[in-house]
């Protein structure tokens, strides 16, 4: 268990971090999302003892990062944003080195390196050096890193950044598959990333936090959520749109695209949570109208994050 | 730390920096300290350029220890590691100079050649690597420090030869003289006394003062604290 609480970091005049407080328990994969420099990677660096907090403190596993440091520490594995690591270093004796300070020894600690190595895919690369390497292995590296000493709480500030889709791919799968046993923080700018591995996303926004959800609610608030969206190819959208609009259950349909004689609407419902598939699909099998395709949007993230973060409007 | 060693040993900056500095220590020996015009079976003419020697050299092993760190973030790694500062800092400093002293320790066939030549007094020989030792730990505690100021290499070590310049030229005649007209006598010990090289010039004769040896673990004392607490303060801002 992670517990934020009060958490504040000032740099001199500026509130970088305003009294952030949360719990994360076993189990669970937060997603930090906010806008750059909303306080995500400060909020971070606090919790695994890389900056000393203006005020307020966090437990990890109950030691506490300002007085515990250590023990707390000990517990954390850390990768930090733009992955670090010795650059005149080889990957093993990178390894090795952590492996060391982490406190292993003789037999384990080399059952540890070529453990981790394996399970982060570095084989091929085991002997060359830090500076060698492309970015994708440099952040593997350093994940492997976090990862080698298999901790509880697993804080990573930004751990796909710059990695192809195959290797984003490969660091998420291997995410989920720890998420079982341990407590994993993570920041992201990729929404896409927060529906595929967290279970949950805090939203902060200068300093603060302005939303804590599981990435469905947070979807539910989009605009879009519930709304039906579908191609007719063989009839006028006007027709079609006067004739649902009368429908039970459908507020508003609207053209949202055309092309090669076919008609892309979309339906939205009176209430979010009712659907409106069955209404439409009748309509269209009543008056032989062809319906090609149709969706039902479970809400777009991205549109919710510009709605939340955006300055003027913060009640959520 | 281990890790420095190792990181030392296995660069090439490690190599060339030893070779240099043996190069450079036959060459202030024996042609500008004129060892064999002398004529006497002592390392006086060797262990007189340490000083300056040390005042280009040191700074060049200590810049890279923190400013490293900070350019490649690798600080974040290690600050976030279960290990405290003063862990770190003196791991790093201890690497370092073992590290200087094994380059030391390379001046060997010196030592030789004049154990070969005459009969010299080991004693001296001794005290006078033992404060050669010393006075680079003491240069290299200021290039900690000024290597924990800065993320750029060069600017911490210009700062580390300025620094030790001026402990350097503290005990320095000409500068002693300029003092000696004007100040008075506590003075011009005491700037005298900060000075390396009047701490050194005992041991370079054979005497091992414990007021030298104290000398020189409380400069290396004071720098490392100096380094502690920039770190700390670099870390909160």
């Amino acid at each position: 268990m992670i517990e934020v609480k009060e958490l504040t970091k000032r740099f001199g005049q500026k509130l970088a971090v305003d009294g952030i407080s949360f719990k994360v328990g076993k189990g669970e994969v937060l997603g930090f999302l906010g806008p750059n420099a909303a306080g995500k990677s400060t909020t971070m660096r606090m919790i695994t003892g890389y900056l000393p907090p203006s005020s307020g403190t966090a437990l990890v596993g109950g030691y506490d990062i300002v007085r515990n440091s250590l023990q707390a520490r000990r517990r954390i594995g850390y990768l930090p944003e733009n992955a670090p690591a010795y650059p005149d270093m080889t990957v093993i004796a990178f390894l090795d080195f952590i492996a060391e300070v982490r406190g292993f020894t003789g037999r384990e600690r080399r059952a540890r390196v070529s453990a981790t190595i394996d399970k982060c895919f570095l084989n091929d690369v085991r002997h060359q050096q830090v500076s060698t390497l492309s970015k994708g292995y440099n952040q593997r590296v350093c994940f492997a890193q976090a990862i080698l000493h298999d901790p509880e709480y697993l804080i990573m500030d930004e751990p796909t950044d710059g990695l192809d889709p195959n290797q984003k791919h490969e660091v998420r799968s291997m995410i989920r598959d720890m998420a079982k046993d341990k407590t994993i923080i993570l920041s992201t700018h990729n929404l896409e990333e927060v529906d595929v591995v967290c279970t949950r996303v805090i939203i902060i926004a200068s300093g603060k936090i302005v939303a804590d959800k599981t990435p469905l609610e947070l979807k539910a608030l989009s605009e879009f959520h519930g709304t039906a969206c579908f191609t007719v190819c063989n009839a006028e959208p006007e027709g079609v749109i006067a004739g649902m609009e009368g429908l039970h259950g459908v507020k508003d349909v609207l053209k949202v695209g055309e092309g090669e004689g076919r008609f892309t609407l979309r339906a939205i419902p009176s209430d979010p949570s009712a659907p409106v598939a069955e209404v439409i699909v009748r309509y269209c099998l009543d008056r032989g109208i062809r319906l090609e395709n149709m969706r039902i949007e479970e809400g777009r993230l991205d549109e919710v994050f510009r709605q939340i973060t955006r300055p003027d409007q913060r009640a959520v | 730390m281990k890790r420095e060693l190792a990181g030392y040993f296995t660069s090439p900056v490690a190599y060339v920096f030893i070779v240099i500095f043996l190069l450079l220590c036959g060459f202030f020996t024996f042609s500008i300290g004129r060892f064999y015009e002398t004529g006497q079976a002592d390392l006086r003419a060797f262990f007189e350029w340490h000083p300056w020697l040390f005042l280009f050299l040191v700074p060049a092993v200590g810049m890279r220890l923190w400013a490293d760190e900070r350019r490649d973030g690798t600080i974040e790694l290690i600050l976030t590691l279960p290990v405290s500062v003063a862990e770190l800092i003196f791991g790093k400093f201890l690497a370092a100079w073992l590290f200087l002293g094994s380059a030391l320790v390379l001046t060997f066939p010196i030592v030789i050649t004049v154990a070969y030549l005459g009969e010299p007094d080991f004693g001296a020989v001794i005290t006078g690597y033992i404060g050669s030792f010393l006075m680079a730990g003491a240069y290299l505690s200021v290039g900690c420090m000024t290597s924990s100021l800065t993320r750029s290499q060069v600017i911490s070590f210009i700062l580390t030869v300025v620094i030790c310049l001026f402990f350097l030229l503290a005990g320095w005649p000409p500068v002693t003289g300029f003092f000696t007209g004007w100040a008075p006598a506590w003075l011009v010990s005491i700037v005298e006394g900060f000075s390396f090289m009047h701490h050194f010039a005992d041991m370079e004769r054979g005497v091992l003062d414990l007021r030298d040896l104290v000398y020189y673990l409380s400069v290396m004392g004071f720098m490392l604290m100096a380094n502690g607490v920039i770190l700390q303060s670099r870390r909160a801002s």
